[in-house]
Formats: C-alpha cells, structure tokens, sequence
C-alpha cells in the first residue's frame, strides 16, 4: 500500500483539522456564506468534518440587497437540504437604520458597507469565531493572514502583530469582546477549489457556468445588466455568453466572456487563464492596497 | 483525471535583504507561468512608479502597505504555484527583521527548506542562521541555491569553493539531505530551465529538484499516534450511540482491529470503526483527518491520545525542550505560561534555562542565559498535567509545544521537545 496523499486530499485533511479545532476551541462559532464557490466548498468540507453530527455552528449570510437573484435560490435550497441554521445580516437594514450611508454615483457599491452589517452581525449573535473562506492566493493581503486571525474588540486586523502559527498548534485564545476570523482553506488556489469540487462533484449555482445573458462593459470589466447599477448614457447593453468567476455583490461582480457550460469546462479556462479571478472585482480596484485598508477595518 | 495523482510540497525560503529571494520566488512563478496578466500590470506599473527601470518581481511578494513603502518583508508570506507533478507552497520568510520568528513559523511546516547564498559574498552569518534552523526544525531537505552566478562570470571555482564552505559548516548540523545548485534568479539560469552559461553543473534544475525529491516518506509511519481533536456525537435516531473520536493522524498506520490504548486513562480497546462520510477505511495514515470508533464504551475527550498497545510515546511533566522566543518581553524564569501541544491545553513553568544558543555560530552560552526576543535556547519545564510526546526528531508533531502568556493570549514561544 501507498502511503501518500493527493494534494486535493492533502488540503481537505487540512481543512477539517481546522475546522474541528474552531468547533473546539470557540463557544459560538458562525460560517460567513457568501454563496460562492469557496464558501460552499467550506460548507462541503463542514459536513466532512463533523458527519455524522450536522454542523455545529450557524451560516451568516451578510446580504447587500444587490444579489444575483440564483444566489438566493441556491442558499436556500442548500440550507434545507443540509439542515443548518441560517442568520441574515442586511445591509439594507444598516442604511435604514441610519448606520452608514449608502455610495452615490455611477460605480456605487455596497461592498464596503458590509463590513458594518457584518460587524452588527456578529456582535448581536455574540460569535466568537467567523469562518470565512478567504484564499491567500486570491490577494497580495490575504497571502499574509493567518489560519487562525485574530480581530480586537473594534473587529480590527493588525498585519503586523500577527500571531505565528506553528505545526498543528492553533492559538484561539482571546479576551472578552474580542474575536477570531478563521480561514480554513487558506491554502487552496483556485484551481484546487475547482479540482476539487469536480473530484467531489459537488452542485453548483448556475451562474458559474456559460449562460446568456444581458451585460454591459465597464472600465473593460463586463458588468451584469442589473436595476442595481445606474448605466452611463453611452453604455450599451448586449447580449452575451459569459460565467461568473467569484459570486459577490451585482455591482461589483465582473462577468467573464466564456463558453465553459461543464465544469471540467471550467477547470481547463482556470488553468489557462492569464487573469486572476478577482481581476474583475472593481472593488479591489480602487486603489493598491484596498484589500488591505478593508481587512484592518473589519472586511473579511 | 491527472491532477488526481499530484503531490503537494511545503518549502521556505529563506534569504538576505539583498539575496535576491523575492526575484527568485517571482522568477519561478513568472517561468511556471503562475502569475497572472492583470498581476504582471499591476506590478509594472508600481515599478515605473517608484522610478524602478526593470520590473521589480519583489512587489508580486511584499503584499503589505508598509511593506512596499520600505521595500522589505515583514511577515511570513504564502505563495502558490503548481506544475503537472506537484502543487507547492511557499513560505517565503524575511531575512531580517524578526528572522528567528518568520523562519521557524514557514519551517514548522516544510517538507525542504531553500537556502539562498549570493555567490560575491558566500557563506555569511544569515546562511548558517538559515541552516541551522531548518536543522532545528528538521526539516527533511535542503536545497542550497547560489545565486547570482551571471555577477562572478559563472565560475565553476567560486561555486565549489562556496560549496565546500557550506559543506564543511553543514556537517556540524543534523541535515541528511543537502543538495546545491548554481542559479541566477534574475536571468533565469538553471530555474525551471538549464542554463547554457554552467555547462560544467551536470545536476537538476531548482524546478526539477523541486518536482521530484522524495517527499512520501517525510512523514512517521511507524509510531500510531492519534490525538483525539473533538468528539462526535450526533444524538439522532438513526446514530443515537454513535460516539466518534475525530482527529487527524499525527504518526503510524492505524487500522481496523488494532489493539489500541487511550491515554491518559491508560483503558485498552480495540478499533472499530474507521470513519469518514464516504465510508468505512481499512486503515489510515498522517496527515488523514478521520474519525476513530472503539469497542468499548469508555471516556475519551479532547486532548487524550489513542495510541497502539505495544509501541507508546513518552507520558511525563517534566520537558527539556528547544525554545525559539517571539516576544519582545523575555522569557521569564520560574514564569508560568499557558501551553499547547498536539490537542492538549495545560500550564506550565520554566524551571530552568540551560543554555542560550547563538544562532549564528552553535555557541553555548551558559553565562548570559537571558532567552530575549528571537533567541533560541534549551529550558526545563513543568507542566501541570501530563504530556504524551515524542522527540521533536521522531515526531514533529507529538514533539513540539507552543507557550502562551497567559495575560496577553500571545504566542510567546515555540519548543522542540528533545
């Protein structure tokens, strides 16, 4: 017998171990779900980690009121199937609570106002650890974050004073008020989160794959045509197939040109691509280190 | 499908301010085409920026703000690529500030650690450091990269003087498996392809050294021990007594009908099951992340270790322990910290500190024994309860510990257990 492990095997084992250690190590532990690929790969993993038992922790689904509408379905769909428990934190209710003020302007998002109702989120539910399925290749600040991250009481990241993480050893200890951020598949690439999910067979939103449908170009990212996002005079909508390649907010969500209906479609144009996935994500764009300037306030 | 048969392999690099480490790192993601076009813009565009004539690969690395300002690497940074055969992670740590610290943390984890030596100034003081602790670390393999051989004319003499140099260093340490390589990173020589400028080197490429050292045995195969993580039970109908021990093998083969012992209670039982939600294995192996059923009705929790009858780790309180210190506040003798091993939480004191070691020359200073921030030392602990280790050099899981201080919550220290 051989004893040796794939990579996609390597990881997986990887990410159970952490997510046991969070089931450990925490009182009241939430998985942030985004209903993208990499938050539905953590779901999956979850189930792995803890079966027979059902997860031990709720999903918190932080909503901007902007999303693509299969999102919903499949979030819903998949919380029956599985039989978890899901919070919504809205965002839509933090502007009407007055508690931040909503973008104006054509490339309006409500990206960065969810850091605010995310924060809300987790303060009124008392979680003590959010999951969240940040990949250190997605980002040049995410490639520094740690497994196990810890926030202070104002949900703050501190890139500089991070705990070192040795071996298996994972240090989830904190004081009152403060909290983790936990990123269990940190190690993943894109391309193994699709390898994997191919391997794994694993169902998937719609909007993932090649379909028709109506967009526009932007800054030379196609946005989807959405009663979110105002159009500039000169901004003409057409038809087109194209795939999603991160699942965010509409309006800051990029669309890519592609023919890729299978998922071993998807796996070739992942491979090929010479643009990373968050190429098309305008709220990174803003400036070099905006990834960064969101992560030390609270963004995940 | 093929990527169903690649393995995955963990390297750090380590290197000086001006090794060249970060073009190296740039050079074999850009040659292994795993940087991207949007990546590539943005980078040339920060180059011609900060009035850089050539794009400076450094920036794909140095991700943090502050980073990029001064030009230098704070903190330990993960990067990805992939080649049909393997995946590889990079723990690309600086060489300067807080060395000890970022070196060990990407060590910790390492199948092969990349040592890079500039070819104008061989072995230096940050070389034996780099070596030393991945000989401390034990880290299974190192691949010794002299760079910058387009600066010395690519002289086969100036490179096997360097490598004797190194030789002569290295044999005071504990490393198996040493190999060297002449590179330049900047022109891409003897990286993921042959140069035509070092006819007289007959060994691999970086990259084919990389994609073909033998990993699979890095692991121990023969001591079973299995930390018990979280237990399992899922209180519905249709698994109303089923009682799980979920963990992930830290050593051995463990297998279905094993005659086992559960620590600390010192109870026998025998495997029943071996779990997981696609079904029952035979057998299991470091590093699976499974779920271990027992015959016996018996209390198990988290932090006990189920461990073969006939081969048993260590059980004690008292350590000697190697301790790589992270804390700007020194460490404290008879001071009392919180520590962590395997999935074991307890306290413990610092009875004694034997000796503090220089990093940069194996000296054993008894004299000034003051274990401060990077410093790494030999100390005696106590601890409040019972351990079931290994020797750091059997087991590098069963045999290292971090220390905790107990105000702060910090990770204070990391041991090797001897």
């Amino acid at each position: 017998m051989d004893y040796h492990l794939n990579h996609l095997r390597e990881l997986e084992s990887e990410s159970i171990f952490i997510l046991r250690e969070v089931a450990a190590q925490f009182e009241n532990p939430v998985l942030m779900f985004s209903g993208g690929k990499d938050s539905i790969l953590m779901v999956y993993l979850a189930q792995k980690a803890f079966y027979p038992a059902r997860i031990p922790f709720p999903l918190l689904h932080v909503d901007t009121g902007h999303n693509f509408k299969e999102t919903i379905e499949y979030r819903d769909a998949m919380v029956e199937r599985i039989g978890a428990r899901l919070i919504v934190g809205s965002v839509q209710e933090a502007i009407d609570k007055g508690m931040v003020t909503e973008e104006k302007g054509f490339n309006a998002s409500r990206n960065s106002l969810q850091t605010v109702a995310l924060l809300e989120a987790l303060e009124q539910g008392k979680y003590d650890a959010a999951l969240g399925g940040a990949r250190r290749d997605e980002e040049k600040a995410r490639a520094k974050e740690r497994f196990f991250s810890h926030r202070d009481e104002f949900g703050q990241w501190d890139p500089k004073n991070q705990r070192p993480e040795l071996w298996n050893l994972f240090n989830g200890k904190k004081q009152f008020g403060e909290h983790f951020r936990i990123f269990p598949i940190s190690n993943w690439t894109e391309l193994d989160v699709w390898q994997y999910l191919a391997m794994e067979k694993v169902e998937l939103p719609s909007l993932y794959f090649a379909h028709k449908r109506k967009v526009f170009e932007r800054d030379g990212t196609l946005l989807a045509d959405s009663e979110f996002i105002p159009k500039k005079p000169h901004e003409e909508v057409k038809e087109m197939m194209v795939r999603c390649r991160t699942i965010g907010d509409v309006t800051c969500t990029g669309v890519w040109q592609s023919n890729a209906t299978t998922i071993e479609g998807i796996i070739e144009e992942v491979a090929t691509t010479r643009m990373t996935e968050r190429g098309g994500r305008t709220d990174d764009k803003r400036s070099e280190t905006s990834m960064e300037d969101r992560k030390k306030t609270g963004y995940f | 499908m093929d990527f169903q048969s690649s393995e995955l392999l963990r390297f750090t690099t380590a290197g000086s301010v001006d090794d060249g480490k970060s073009t190296l790192i740039g050079r074999m993601l850009y040659d292994s085409k795993s940087i991207y076009q949007d990546q590539m813009e943005a980078i040339e565009a920060s180059s011609l920026r900060r009035g850089e004539s050539e794009v400076n690969l450094a920036l794909l690395t140095d991700g943090l703000k502050s980073e990029r300002e001064q030009g230098i690497t704070i903190d330990v940074a993960y990067r990805y690529f992939s080649t049909p055969k393997r995946k590889f992670i990079i723990a690309d740590t600086p060489g300067h500030i807080q060395y000890t610290r970022n070196m060990v943390t990407g060590a910790s984890t390492a199948n092969v650690a990349l040592v890079l030596i500039d070819a104008r100034n061989g072995v230096v003081e940050q070389t034996k450091r780099h070596a030393i602790i991945a000989s401390l670390l034990q880290i299974p393999h190192l691949v010794v990269c002299i760079n910058k051989m387009d600066l010395v004319d690519y002289n086969e003499t100036i490179y096997e003087n360097i490598k004797e140099d190194f030789e002569k260093f290295a044999a005071k340490l504990d490393v198996k498996d040493v190999h060297f390589i002449p590179v330049s990173a900047l022109k891409g020589d003897n990286i993921v392809n042959r140069s035509e400028q070092t006819p007289w080197y007959e060994g691999p490429t970086l990259m084919y050294y990389l994609e073909n050292v033998h990993i699979a045995s890095d692991h121990n195969f023969i001591d079973s021990r299995f930390p018990v993580q979280y237990v399992i039970r899922p209180n519905t109908d249709k698994f109303h007594d089923y009682r799980g021990y979920a963990g992930r093998i830290a050593g051995g083969i463990m297998k279905k009908g094993d005659k086992v012992v559960v620590l600390p209670s010192g109870f026998s039982s025998t495997i029943k099951k071996i779990d997981t939600i696609e079904g029952e294995l035979e057998e299991a192996f470091p590093p699976q992340s499974v779920t271990v059923l027992l015959e016996d009705d018996i209390d198990v929790s988290r932090g006990d270790m189920i461990v073969r009858e006939n081969n048993q780790p260590e059980v004690g309180q008292d350590l000697e322990v190697m301790i790589c210190w992270f804390n700007e506040k020194p460490l404290q003798p008879r001071g009392k910290y919180g520590i962590m091993h395997t999935t074991q939480e307890a306290r413990c004191v610092i009875k004694e500190v034997r000796y503090r070691m220089d990093i940069n020359t194996l000296h054993r200073d008894q004299e000034d024994i003051q274990i401060k921030m990077n410093d790494i030392g030999r100390i005696v602990i106590r601890t409040t309860k019972p351990l079931f280790y290994d020797a750091y050099r059997k087991n590098r899981i069963t045999g290292s510990i971090i220390l905790i201080d107990e105000g702060t919550n910090e990770t204070v220290g990391a041991g090797m257990i001897i």
